[in-house]
């Protein structure tokens, strides 16, 4: 069924069709309205789920560490601040190994209080061992819930949806709900093999040392790179079943490029109009969309990247001191590339400040135009 | 001819964004006079919290840091031990206090930290829209309690005054509201008392504001300024509870 929809109401309907059992959280613009239309699901018997409205995001996680520790499929939403206070639980929720679905609306960090678009929020969180996933329309904030918990239950790990503040969360897009029997077939009950049982009892989360605290972790970022192969296979199922596709790091004309853009979220959709508008013009420009950004993708981001003249980086984030920080990981992967392009870092729309065609057009026509990059970053746009 | 009423000093000359009938701007002008009446504009520092309140430095005439939510007791902790000699006070909802910082207030009070506390209860998270907090009452129907707040799943209005009251390091805890003249006056004596508790270097002191909602309430303000009379006042009773006369 079609329907025109908020960012938000799309990550509330994913968790509907998911029957999540449990549910926490706290309110946080431009969050909050998530979880006001999952307590009116829930309300309506749409949703049979545990609803606990609890004192802080950092309780928020820690109680998604019990429930999903319990056996129940669990999710929670937070943004900005909220995701950094949940900081220590986000580490403890990947280190147990709880399949917990998270959706962070990409907002700024204070302070000076700002609450409109900027992901630094959650790249500030890649060290956590969270899968990330960073979407560029309703329909793909919706699909990826549904997507995420299949994903997470599978390899045991947690995932992190993000999106951009307003831009989606409170922007009504046209949105195909699926029907929920058919994410039932795609997406079967959660039946952990480990879980809290009194029959069957375990210890969770207990003290181990040097001996093999190494190894655990080897284990585990092992496993996180299993994401990569499994998420081909989910993204398949995915497509038979529902019709719809979303690469993890999808390749927008790429074909002959002598200059690639990368981005994130919504500059994405700005940046497909103005690669259209410039391959009219004769200049061979592609885009790929930074789609899952932990586990990093190196062989897919090798393949697209690696062989271009020239990759221009769209950081809507910043760390002080380094620059963007999906620039800063793209260089990382192609230093082994064996011919280095020439990177091009920008930082643009921090705060929620507007990324127009024409801002990316100048994007790329700067890189176009510069055999180097002039300053790294470059940061666009800034007032004098 | 004499003027008898007028601007605090404290308060800017600029109008406040709260919504009509909110209580917020009546709580800010209090705290203002009695800025004034101790003569303390040049020695205060304010933190402020995350709320409605967050323009605190828009309004007031006098330092304001911003907290993170839930944190001003231990920014204020922070400020007052580095600058013993002013004045410092937090301004918090019940969200910020009552939820997130629930142990931030605790742990000042029970250090006996040489703050004062103005503490704004209205029952919700009005900033962000209406949702429960820890203080909304039994029953009462919020953007996440769409049948009302149900005790059996989510647990008691929480009563900060009476909880503070317990720890030997609070000096002053009082609970006021402004709904009347009568209870206005009366909110202003607790807040002169809670004043003087920091200024003599008395400790800890804290005064609990019922405060009207209208918008997240919907209700007119004069329906939510009776709201505060029927409903919460018999819950959260008005009066010292600790550290002075009425
Ligand atoms: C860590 C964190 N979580 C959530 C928020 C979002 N937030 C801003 S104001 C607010 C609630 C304020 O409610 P209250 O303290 O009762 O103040 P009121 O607006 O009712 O006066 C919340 C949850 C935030 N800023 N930081
Ligand atoms: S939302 Fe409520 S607390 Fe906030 S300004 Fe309006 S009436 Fe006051
Ligand atoms: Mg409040």
């Amino acid at each position: 069924m079609k329907q025109v929809i908020k960012g938000n109401f799309a990550v509330a309907q994913g968790v509907r069709l998911c029957r999540v059992g449990v549910i926490s959280a706290y309110p946080i613009t431009p969050q909050t309205t998530i979880v006001e239309e999952l307590s009116e699901i829930c309300a309506r018997g749409e949703l049979d789920a545990k609803f606990i409205k609890v004192e802080s995001e950092h309780s928020a996680m820690a109680a998604m560490v019990g429930s999903s520790t319990a056996g129940v499929r669990s999710f929670t939403a937070t943004s900005s601040q909220g995701l950094l206070l949940m900081h220590e639980v986000l580490h403890w929720a990947a280190g147990a190994r709880l399949p917990i679905v998270l959706s962070n609306v990409n907002r700024a960090v204070g302070p000076g209080w700002n609450i409109w678009a900027d992901q630094t929020d959650s790249v500030s969180q890649r060290d956590t061992g969270w899968v990330q996933i960073y979407c560029e329309s309703n329909q793909e904030v919706l699909d990826s819930v549904i997507m995420s918990y299949k994903l997470a239950e599978k390899i045991l790990l947690p995932v992190m949806l993000t999106y951009d503040a307003f831009f989606l969360s409170h922007t009504s897009e046209i949105v195909d709900i699926p029907d929920i029997e058919d994410v039932d077939e795609f997406l079967p009950p959660y039946r952990p093999e480990f879980r809290l049982d009194v029959d069957n009892p375990r210890t969770f989360g207990g003290m181990i040392g040097p001996d093999c605290y190494y190894e655990e972790r080897y284990v585990m970022h092992k496993d996180s790179l299993k994401v990569l192969e499994h998420y081909s296979d989910v993204c398949s199922e995915f497509h038979d079943k529902f019709g719809r596709e979303y690469d993890i790091a999808e390749e927008y004309r790429t074909d002959d490029a002598e200059l690639i853009i990368v981005t994130a979220g919504t500059i994405t959709s700005v940046t497909r109009i103005v690669v259209d508008k410039l391959r009219e013009q004769g200049k061979s420009v592609g885009m790929m969309k930074l789609r899952m950004f932990r586990p990093v993708p190196v062989e897919r981001w090798l393949k697209v990247l690696g062989t271009v003249p020239k990759v221009v980086v769209v950081d809507r984030n910043i760390s002080a001191g380094l620059g963007g920080v999906f620039a800063n990981e793209v260089q990382a992967v192609l230093y082994n590339s064996e011919t280095r392009p020439v990177i091009y870092p920008v930082v643009v729309g921090l705060g929620g400040r507007d990324v127009t065609p024409d801002d990316v057009e100048g994007i790329i026509n700067y890189a176009l135009e510069n055999d180097k990059p002039k300053d790294v970053p470059l940061f666009w746009g800034l007032k004098q | 001819m004499k003027q008898t009423f007028k601007r605090p000093k404290a308060l800017v000359d600029i109008p406040f964004h709260f919504c009509p009938g909110c209580h917020h701007g009546i709580i800010h002008r209090l705290v203002a006079e009695c800025i004034d009446f101790y003569g303390l504009r040049e020695k205060t520092i304010g933190v402020a919290s995350v709320g409605c309140s967050v323009f605190l430095y828009d309004y007031f005439n006098a330092d304001v840091v911003e907290a993170p939510h839930g944190r001003a007791a231990a920014v204020a902790t922070g400020v007052k031990r580095a600058s013993p000699d002013n004045f410092v006070f937090t301004y918090q909802g019940d969200g910020d206090l009552a939820a997130i910082g629930t142990a931030e207030i605790i742990h000042a009070a029970n250090r006996g930290e040489r703050i004062t506390v103005i503490f704004v209860n209205n029952t919700v998270f009005g900033m962000t829209g209406g949702q429960m907090a820890p203080t909304t009452m039994s029953g009462q129907e919020t953007t996440t309690t769409p049948f009302g707040r149900d005790l059996e799943t989510n647990g008691f209005p929480i009563k900060m005054s009476e909880l503070l009251t317990e720890l030997p390091g609070s000096t002053f805890v009082a609970r006021a509201a402004v709904n009347n003249p009568k209870n206005l006056m009366k909110a202003k004596k607790l807040l002169k008392r809670a004043f003087e508790v920091q200024t003599n270097g008395e400790g800890f002191s804290f005064v609990e504001f019922l405060s009207a909602c209208p918008t997240n309430w919907k209700m007119t303000p004069k329906q939510a300024t009776e709201r505060v009379q029927e409903e919460m006042i018999p819950y959260f009773p008005l009066g010292v509870f600790k550290g002075g006369q009425e």
